[in-house]
């Protein structure tokens, strides 16, 4: 058993126990931090699949931002747990069930499929050497510089549709209103009343 | 070198506990989001499987551009949640379907 095996073992199992705690947990802020912890996990073991790159990204831009925000929210919102749990045990025979008859197809399909494969299919193509992040980006501004303006264009649309969705007006605050400003005649600021000619 | 069905397995086990987490959590959208993003973990994770034991890097490229279109969608999922907290003064999917106009 060499060490590869052992640490695959344990980060999935740790990946698994944990995403079975997301679910099952009734405290939405216990859910957020056991997806937290499977991060963390699944960036082992990306690690270990040579996607070093990727790995640090999971943790930086999931639990650094996505996962902060879901936290933000949960602790946000004043949630009613009972409420919210209803239906749990009555659903909770066609989850198993569910959950038993995906995963054994899905792993019977690919237990039979890829049984044999653990060893490289096709020959390695080193682009620019053994350098993960180094050839990830030489592929990113090279090849797929269009796909990676859109993907910033994406992240543009949902800062500007989470601002607008989000911000309300405070009343209290003074607005100038330049239409208006313009707009104003010499009869809506200046009157003009008569002297009676009367002197004291 | 590990096999490659173990990591597949692997993956395949976390997309059906996302799955069953969506239709046990029926009411908390919160935890509904909250399996998604699990989903799209064991997608990304099928992703970076496949690239790396067919040695190719396109697999890590759309990962990354997956990445991104989760964070936007899960910001203005969140957002949606938050106004419709502030509406209905309940996160009850229920609720929903009455948010008309």
């Amino acid at each position: 058993m060499n060490i590869e095996l052992i640490i695959f073992l344990i980060f999935s199992a740790l990946v698994l126990a944990s995403a079975i705690g997301v679910v099952v947990v009734n405290n939405p802020v216990k859910s957020a931090i056991n997806l937290v912890f499977t991060f963390f996990s699944s960036a082992v073991l990306w690690m270990l699949l040579n996607a070093e790159f990727l790995s640090i990204i999971l943790i930086l831009v999931y639990v650094g931002a996505v996962m902060v925000l879901f936290l933000f929210v949960v602790m946000m919102l004043d949630i009613n747990i009972t409420q919210a749990r209803e239906g749990f045990v009555k659903y909770m025979p066609f989850g198993i069930l569910l959950f038993f008859i995906i995963s054994g197809l899905l792993s019977i399909f690919f237990y039979s499929q890829f049984e044999n494969t653990n060893e490289n299919i096709v020959l390695s193509i080193d682009l620019i050497g053994t350098d993960n992040t180094k050839n990830l980006g030489y592929l990113l501004y090279t090849e797929y510089i269009i796909a990676f303006e859109i993907a910033a264009v994406i992240l543009l649309l949902g800062i500007i549709s989470a601002i607008t969705l989000t911000h309300t007006k405070n009343q209290d605050t003074k607005y100038q209103v330049p239409s208006e400003q313009v707009s104003a005649t010499k009869k809506d600021r200046l009157t003009i009343m008569k002297d009676s000619g009367e002197t004291k | 070198m590990i096999p490659m069905s173990y990591y597949l397995i692997l993956s395949s086990i976390l997309f059906s506990i996302a799955l069953a987490g969506i239709f046990l959590n029926r009411k908390n959208i919160i935890i509904m989001l909250m399996s998604l993003e699990l989903m799209f973990l064991s997608i990304n994770f099928n992703f970076i499987i496949f690239g790396n034991y067919l040695n190719d890097l396109v697999g890590q490229i759309f990962v990354f551009f997956i990445l991104t279109v989760v964070a936007a969608e899960s910001a203005i999922g969140l957002a949606i949640i938050v106004v419709l907290f502030r509406n209905k003064k309940s996160i009850n999917v229920e609720d929903i379907g009455r948010l008309k106009g």
